[in-house]
């Protein structure tokens, strides 16, 4: 993290004191948050100019459920999320380099250019990726928390998706069996209120929160544009459930500033404009924390532009590294299908490839 | 070597797999408390307890899905569907996830998962739990399918499955749960995935098959012998990977081949291997290759009409004369 000058002025009101975070902490937040952001927008620069292909979901806006969820964790804890987690591999220490290269299709990419944007992977980190069927990684999540409960150890999983998932049956199947057999997970809704362009309104009639509670599964409602109240929730959330109480259900409330995916425009027939700049001049959580920090004398202009400047380098240097690391070879091509590849039968049926 | 009813060898296999590794655990419907819808889990709850044999809700796409979680991350899954017709819950689960996470991770994940339960009809059970299911996995690289056919092959089938670091989608025959034979009881039987059986040596024809089938192609071969026609049946017993070395062996050996399958012609298993062998040994070929599979309708209900509707050893009989221009 970047040096930042901090002037805690005795006088000034102790604006951290309610979520019992540090002014390190808080710090370490907003340089997270705007790492995120400065990575996202050099993707959507990327994108731009046809360096990166296929479909590209950025996380720009959402930058505080992200950051303030993940910074709860342990390294041995589990995250798995769906297709707008570029970010979130990061929170949880795929480096900025690798996402950026595999969003390129390069050799260094997290998952050597084979899943791209809405595939990347971090078996070393426990980031589980990168899904992109709606609601399809909310089972897998229940049973990597089924594997912590077999082998008796106290890792949590985190399961993020969108809020277009809980509509899905594999969402109320797996919440079923988490609380049946009582599964250390937390299902997390990252509520940007839109599914693509169907409002969460259009096609539910109950509010996101009461969504667990008819699998016996207690649900909390958060604001995501807060990292602090976020992070302070789930610091709560994740010693509940690493002591066994079984699992919880967040609905984090947020907002996305961009569109969809790349291809989308930012509005458009499904939200006007105007709520959407309004959320980006009210509720934006980078500026939601400076203004804290800033009126509690923890940061001042100086520091944050520093702060804003390392991320600007990480982003830049992720975008050369992801620029010269080579695209993959073929002999990549048939590799990794199986893991284990017996010396009997022929297991591709492809006059390129002949075993 | 003992001899066994095919159900009993699963549960053979289940058991000493469960008892080598610690890791291997057993989830379905009806599996524990039930002893299993049919009976392959019988006793297993009382060895292994309540944390090893599962029961699960009536949530496939849920509890596939589970399991491949589980699998990612070390334990080793299998999974029982009751049977594969209700498996299509959970196919998102086993081709989006399970047969690609290894390749899309580019190899950070391994899936040691076995999806098991019986595919194909029974007696009068109508189309929608009647159907042998088998194309829809192999058609997805990433799946290893097994087609077992005998207890024995069941057993070293089975825990060959459950040692494989892959997805393997294991299909028994509901028929075939009381059918006997003999059965090592070694605990290192296993048999290769890959490996293809033949189940009847002969020179004139070729029967090609698997899993269930291959009584269809025995009872046809048994038939044909008392005409003086002598056929050579191979059982592939794994339909990914395919054994084509022996495929390759018996179309040499007799020029003439007729691949039986329980499921439906278009674009079956069938046609994938009468296209291999056409690429492959077209030279070798006196006839084009025939194919006797389940009629391409749903299964109806009707006794007389499911009779109709099913590959039966006098189809294939005929399927072989034509062959031979009898």
């Amino acid at each position: 993290m970047a040096e930042t000058k901090t002037k805690k002025g005795a006088t000034k009101p102790d604006v951290l004191k309610a979520y019992g975070v540090s002014d390190e902490l808080a710090l370490e937040l907003m340089q997270d948050m705007l790492v995120y952001r400065r990575f996202e927008e050099k993707a959507e620069e990327a994108y731009a100019i046809g360096k990166i292909g296929g479909f590209c979901h950025l996380h720009i806006g959402q930058e505080g459920a992200c950051a303030g969820s993940i910074k709860a964790l342990r390294e041995d804890d589990y995250v798995i999320s769906a297709y707008r987690s570029h970010t979130q591999a990061i929170a949880k220490g795929v480096t900025p380099n690798a996402v950026m290269a595999e969003l390129y299709g390069r050799v260094g990419g997290a998952s050597g250019g084979k899943g791209g944007s809405m595939h990347i992977f971090g078996a070393h980190v426990r980031f589980m990726g990168g899904h992109g069927i709606v609601g399809a990684q909310v089972p897998v999540a229940t049973g990597f928390a089924w594997k912590i409960k077999y082998r008796e150890e106290d890792s949590v999983v985190v399961c993020y998706m969108g809020d277009a998932a809980v509509n899905q049956g594999a969402f109320h199947e797996s919440l079923n069996m988490a609380a049946v057999w009582q599964l250390p997970v937390i299902y997390v809704v990252e509520h940007n209120e839109y599914g693509m362009g169907t409002a969460f309104s259009r096609v539910s009639l109950t509010d996101m929160q009461e969504k667990s509670g008819t699998h016996g599964i207690p649900g909390t409602s958060v604001d995501g544009q807060d990292v602090l109240a976020t992070y302070a929730l789930f610091r709560k959330l994740v010693q509940e459930v690493r002591e066994c109480s079984g699992p919880r259900f967040v609905n984090l409330e947020t907002y996305r500033f961009r569109g969809h995916s790349m291809s989308d425009p930012v509005s458009g027939t499904y939200r006007p404009t105007e709520e959407v700049e309004r959320k980006k001049k009210e509720d934006d959580p980078i500026v939601v924390l400076r203004d804290k920090l800033f009126s509690g004398g923890i940061l001042d202009q100086e520091g944050l532009e520093a702060m804003d400047a390392h991320a600007r380098r990480l982003a830049s240097e992720a975008a050369d590294f992801a620029e010269n690391s080579p695209v993959p070879g073929p002999e990549a091509l048939y590799r990794n299908v199986w893991a284990e590849v017996n010396p009997h039968g022929r297991l591709f049926f492809d006059s390129r490839r002949r075993d | 070597m003992a001899v066994l009813t095919y159900r009993d060898a699963l549960n053979q296999a289940l058991r000493e797999e469960m008892r080598r590794d610690p890791d291997v655990f057993l989830m379905g419907e009806e599996v524990a408390e039930y002893d299993g819808a049919y009976k392959v889990s019988k006793g297993l709850l009382a060895e292994f307890g309540p944390k090893r044999v599962v029961d699960s809700p009536i949530s496939e796409l849920g509890f596939g899905g589970l399991g491949v979680g589980a699998a990612m991350v070390g334990l080793r899954p299998v999974i029982e569907f009751m049977t594969f017709n209700f498996a299509f819950l959970a196919l998102d689960q086993i081709i989006n996830n399970a047969a690609k996470l290894h390749y899309m991770s580019d190899g950070q994940f391994d899936m040691p998962i076995v999806f098991r339960g019986p595919t194909g009809a029974a007696l009068q059970l109508a189309a929608q739990h009647s159907q042998a299911c088998e194309t829809y996995y192999t058609h997805a690289p990433g799946c290893k399918v097994v087609t077992p056919g005998t207890p024995a092959d069941a057993k070293g089938l089975l825990k060959a499955a459950i040692r494989d670091d892959d997805l393997v989608v294991f299909m028994e025959g509901e028929l075939l749960y009381n059918s006997k034979g003999e059965v090592p009881d070694d605990e290192d039987f296993v048999i290769p995935l890959g490996v293809a059986d033949l189940k009847r040596a002969g020179s004139d024809v070729s029967i090609i098959t698997h899993g269930k089938m291959i009584h269809v192609a025995l009872a046809a071969a048994a038939k044909l012998h008392k005409d003086g026609v002598e056929a050579d049946v191979l059982d592939l017993r794994t339909i990914r990977p395919l054994d084509m070395d022996a495929i390759l062996t018996t179309v040499a050996k007799t020029n003439r081949v007729v691949y039986v399958e329980e499921g439906w012609p278009y674009a079956g298993t069938g046609a994938q291997i009468v296209s291999m062998i056409q690429e492959e040994a077209f030279d070798a070929l006196d006839a084009p290759i025939l194919r006797v599979t389940q009629a391409d309708i749903p299964m109806p209900y009707a006794k007389n009409l499911e009779m109709l509707a099913k590959p039966s050893a006098e189809l294939v009989v005929e399927a072989c004369n034509k062959l031979l221009y009898r």
